[in-house]
């Protein structure tokens, strides 16, 4: 596409964040462009559709005080590049991975199209070393893998950021030293959620080895479709170019969405879904699937996406389509918050797909994927008793229902529950869970075997249960 | 003489060209300076409008467009097996090879504009003529086999007369080692010589022809127990896996493709996830073919188009695949296919159709929804092949669904269920309870049980419908009966009832309930799956019994005791070559019931 910059002055039409360009020739599709307006200020976009004459532009800074007289558009042969170097971590870039925090320029190693190319199935290499993030829930029963896309479904004002931060401090590989580092993607977010990341980050003495890219929540909604194209592209070259394990933050995806579905309705395309183009599944996937590890190289990119569910709707289109292409999800319950329990995880809804090739002897422990079927099939059973007591009442159950009651509320206060800097093993993760299914008659514990049992049980490894 | 044109207009995957007269509909075309590959999908005077197979980044008006004369086809012969290709099969392992001879650095990444031939070229495969009977002089057709390669340690490839072709054997290669690009038999008609190799090619939009169509009367056995008991997958038939995300369709999907009893599989990854292919690749080569101990790989084929991955070659993947299936079919081999999913099959015409400003019907996707999912349901089936010696083979096809909020109400899952004949509904409540595989039992059907009751009666118990009828009403009534539970609670119900509770709880718990990856439990035989239902119903029935005697379900319980735990954990504690052990345990129960009787 080396073709050089090209310049015009013809617009046709203005119309939302777009600009159609008459008496073009030679315009490229996907082709990036500045937009000159007659005050000297400078706005970027890209080419949306080109046919002979004509392009069609879609501006990022939006089209506020765009005339189409005197306004010069000039198309720079090329696609959205950044460039890209480890040099990268420690500052702050905005959405189009252009350093805000007064730092020097970059001194780039090597640009790189911010849409990426898709990743070889076939040079791909099956994610399978578990993360330690000190969660219980998460580990235990979710488990995180690194190269693995695990998105947190959240709801306005629940405590994801907390639950983000929490992950990404505590986040390690047992038996390496090497921590993570980490590319964090601001998409449309409120200050403050950026603030709190910001300080976090200077807390733990982490920034050094953090990259943000920040597009706020006052900032053109058009440049969120680049932000976590940006923050990708680095994530990538430091992977798989600079053999490091990177952990991508994306918050939030749904404003992502919101900015897509808004350049759809300006284009008059045939809408899907609550008014979301048909192609919001492709257009996620092209974001989500940069993550995983490559044959040959050492480094790896796990993904964490953030969003906030419409109404905590998980069948919005945003959180159905993300759950489709990500590798399970992590979804916070707004009942568990409001009863106080921290990190609310509704873990019936949450799933790991990765979880079964991470754990066990090795990697966790040899009883690990038996406590966690058990943990699963138990607090299922005692949810939904819960909802029969609440009708019938508790005394009209069975004993061993009763047991089951009793053990969903420890799942939730002894297992679930836990400090925002508590930091817990596997090993004491699931020997709580031993703790808190010893509570029910042992002939409940069907997705056990009996060895396992035998081994692990606290009734055969102490005298007596702690937990009775 | 193939046509030349030139781009006038670029909108993602559409682009359109004009000077494009004597194209034909869904022809194969190369698109730009790049020569990305493309197909024709509607024309209008000399403008063909064109769905491109890769990314159409960097493309601009004026670039030339080239036609190939020929619709999308693919290549078939020796090769196939083990390998795993792109939508429009390209080998996913030579396009790395490809892009790292120019650019090492880049080469784990899919870049645009790569020509590499679906089959090796420079390969030599051993090839046995079928002397036995075709001879040299004699007439051949199209379907006769003309010899033999052996593929791979599962799979003899059988060399046919390809189709169109007829006419004297006049040439047939000796026994030897060949490429697939050496002639190996000569055919001559009309005083025309045709050379015969090992390859043809056929256009993917076009069913292979064969002699008939077969009932589908034999079962394909899965190993998975609700499968094959309840809502059993006929040889040739249809069925689809509707799900939300998280419920276990790509788990179930992999455990077909794994453990059943097909001779071929073909795994289409439509629009999923990267890692789903990885992890197919990487395990099967080191996983054993339950039925005869060799590598899954050897059975298999993959093809590939992620959700990354272009969206037009999405729409093409699903025909790749099933052109493919039905050329082992005419070989006589029993083949599954699996795409996962077909709803992004779907999305891909939607997204196409959107961009050609065709008139929308339901939910935005083209009215010829229906009409395309029909085409393809309907090239699955049991058939007489053509050509001799005659030969029986079938497509199985087996179609994920991804409705969206697990709405099966939606255009793709209603209109799939019009053409499918086994449907099995994943139940996002069951996968909440880690309940898998999470088929639900009430919305699944199969309307193949009655055409495979007789195999079960001849191959493993002629007891086998009266007791899965059984198994089945006790899990009717038992739904029935967990709606007054839910209001009243279990006090109210009759003993009996209470029976129907417990003997429930263990048809899920023992039966129902299967771990794909445990060793032992991930697959079993009919004949495991039989002892495993009878013996629960055994139990049911002594059971039943008691309660006319004045026992309460309650006693029964406690009578059977830690016996409970050893029946329901025998789907993982017993192997597929100990059922005795699962009959010791069904007597011990019914002993330990009769002494209760005795009081």
């Amino acid at each position: 596409m080396a073709l050089g910059v090209r310049e015009y002055t013809g617009i046709g039409e203005i119309k939302g964040p777009l600009l159609v360009v008459k008496g073009v020739s030679r315009v490229a599709y996907d082709e990036i462009v500045e937009v000159e307006l007659p005050s000297g200020e400078k706005r970027r976009g890209r080419v949306l559709e080109v046919g002979m004459g004509y392009a069609v532009v879609q501006v990022f800074e939006g089209t506020t005080g765009i005339s189409p007289v005197g306004t010069t558009i000039r198309f720079l042969g090329k696609p959205l590049e950044i460039p890209v170097s480890e040099d990268m971590l420690g500052r702050i870039f905005n959405g189009l991975g252009e350093p805000i925090d007064g730092g020097p320029p970059i001194v780039a190693e090597e640009k790189r199209d911010v849409n990426g190319a898709p990743l070889n199935p076939a040079e791909r290499a099956y994610p399978e070393d578990f993360i330690q993030t000190g969660v219980s829930a998460i580990d235990g029963m979710n488990t995180l893998v690194r190269g693995q896309k695990l998105p947190i479904f959240s709801g306005s004002g629940l405590p994801h950021n907390k639950l983000a931060a929490q992950i990404a401090r505590q986040a390690t590989v047992r038996g390496e030293e090497e921590e993570f580092a980490v590319v964090f993607a601001a998409i449309g977010i409120k200050y403050d959620d950026f603030l709190f990341f910001k300080r976090f980050f200077e807390e733990t003495g982490a920034l050094g080895r953090v990259a943000m890219f920040v597009n706020l929540a006052d900032e053109p909604a058009m440049i969120r479709l680049i932000t976590p194209r940006a923050a990708l592209t680095l994530a990538e070259y430091l992977a798989f170019e600079r053999d490091m394990h990177v952990l991508v933050i994306l918050t939030d995806m749904t404003n992502y969405a919101e900015a897509l579905r808004e350049i759809s309705s300006a284009r008059e395309e045939v809408p899907g879904r609550q008014g979301y183009p048909g192609y919001l599944y492709s257009d996620l996937a092209s974001i989500y699937e940069r993550a995983g590890r490559v044959k040959g190289r050492k480094g790896s990119i796990t993904q964490m996406p953030i969003l906030t569910m419409p109404n905590d709707d998980i069948t919005h289109p945003i959180p159905d389509l993300t759950g489709y292409i990500t590798e399970g999800q992590i979804v916070l319950s707004r009942e568990l918050h409001n009863r106080g329990i921290y990190p609310p995880i509704n873990v019936l809804m949450s799933l790991s797909r990765l979880m079964k090739e991470g754990i066990g002897p090795g990697k966790t422990r040899e009883d690990h994927a038996e406590v966690s079927n058990q943990l699963y099939a138990a607090y299922s059973r005692g949810v939904e008793l819960r909802s029969l007591a609440a009708i019938v009442g508790e005394e009209s159950l069975s004993e061993v229902d009763r047991r089951y009651l009793r053990f969903a509320d420890l799942f939730e206060r002894r297992f679930l529950s836990q400090g925002e800097r508590e930091n817990r093993s596997i090993e004491e993760t699931l020997d709580i869970a031993w703790e808190i299914l010893s509570v029910l008659p042992e002939e409940e514990l069907t997705n056990i075997k009996e060895e396992t049992i035998r081994k692990y049980h606290p009734k055969y490894r102490r005298p007596k249960p702690t937990v009775s | 003489m193939p046509v030349k044109g030139r781009i006038v207009r670029v909108s993602g995957p559409l682009v359109v060209a004009e000077g494009m007269s004597g194209a034909q509909m869904y022809e194969m075309v190369y698109v730009g300076e790049a020569g990305l590959i493309g197909e024709i999908t509607r024309i209008s005077g000399d403008k063909a409008y064109i769905q491109v197979y890769e990314s159409t980044s960097g493309l601009r008006p004026g670039e030339p467009v080239e036609g190939t004369g020929g619709p999308l086809s693919v290549e078939l012969g020796p090769g196939l097996l083990g390998t795993i290709f792109d939508g429009v099969q390209r080998p996913l392992p030579l396009i790395a090879e490809e892009v790292a001879k120019s650019q090492p650095k880049r080469r784990m990444f899919v870049e645009r504009g790569i020509r590499v031939p679906p089959l090796p070229r420079d390969r030599k495969y051993h090839f046995r003529p079928a002397t036995d009977h075709v001879k040299v002089g004699e007439k051949v057709e199209e379907g006769d086999i003309i010899g033999y390669v052996r593929e791979t340690s599962l799979i003899e490839h059988k060399i046919m007369i390809p189709p169109g072709v007829r006419g004297k054997l006049v040439w047939l290669a000796p026994e030897g080692d060949y490429t697939i690009e050496d002639p190996v038999a000569v055919v001559e008609r009309d005083g025309r010589k045709i050379e015969v190799k090992m390859y043809h090619k056929w256009p993917v939009r076009v069913p292979r022809p064969y002699k008939v169509k077969l009932d589908p009367v034999l079962p394909l056995i899965t190993g998975i127990r609700i499968i094959d008991t309840f809502f059993p997958m006929a040889k040739g038939g249809t069925g689809a896996v509707p799900g939300g995300f998280g419920t276990g369709k790509t788990v179930t999907l992999h455990s077909l493709a794994q453990w059943s009893e097909a001779r071929v599989v073909v795994y289409i990854g439509c629009g999923e996830r990267g890692n789903e292919m990885t992890e197919v690749l990487e395990r099967f080569p080191k996983s054993k073919d339950p039925w005869t101990g060799k590598p899954l790989m050897d059975r298999t084929i993959l093809i590939a188009n992620t959700s990354n991955m272009p969206v037009a070659a999405r729409e093409a993947s699903i025909y790749v695949g099933i052109t493919l299936a039905e050329y082992y079919r005419d070989m006589g081999y029993d083949v599954l296919l699996v795409a996962d999913s077909t709803s992004r099959w779907a999305e891909a015409l939607r997204e196409i159709a959107g961009r050609l400003e065709e008139m929308p019907a339901e939910e935005g996707y083209p009215s010829y929804l229906a009409s395309r999912l029909a085409e393809f349901y309907e090239r699955a089936g049991r058939v007489e092949a053509l050509g001799r010696p005659p030969r029986t083979g079938s497509v199985t096809v087996v179609g994920a669904v991804s409705p969206p909020g697990g709405d099966f109400s939606e255009p793709v899952t209603s209109h799939t269920t019009r053409f499918i004949r086994v449907f099995w509904a994943l139940d996002t409540k069951l996968a909440y309870s880690r309940h898998y595989p999470a088929i639900n039992w009430i919305q699944s059907y199969s309307a193949y049980v009655d055409l495979v009751t007789p195999w079960w009666h001849e191959n493993v118990d002629k007891r086998w419908r009266e007791y899965r009828d059984e198994a089945m009403n006790i899990l009717l009534r038992e739904n029935e009966l967990q709606e007054i539970v839910r209001l009243v609670g279990t006090e109210g119900l009759s003993e009996k009832d209470k029976l129907v509770l417990e003997t429930a709880r263990m048809l899920k718990d023992g039966f129902l309930k299967q771990n794909a990856f445990d060793p032992i439990d991930a697959f079993s035989t009919p004949q495991k799956q039989f002892a495993l239902l009878k013996t629960i119903i055994d139990i049911h029935r002594k059971g039943e019994e008691l309660i006319e005697k004045g026992r309460t379900a309650r006693e029964i319980r406690e009578a059977l005791g830690r016996l409970y735990i050893d029946i329901v954990k025998a789907k993982f504690t017993v192997p597929n070559d100990r059922l005795e052990e699962i009959e010791a345990i069904r007597r011990k129960a019914l002993e330990a019931l009769e002494k209760l009787e005795q009081g």
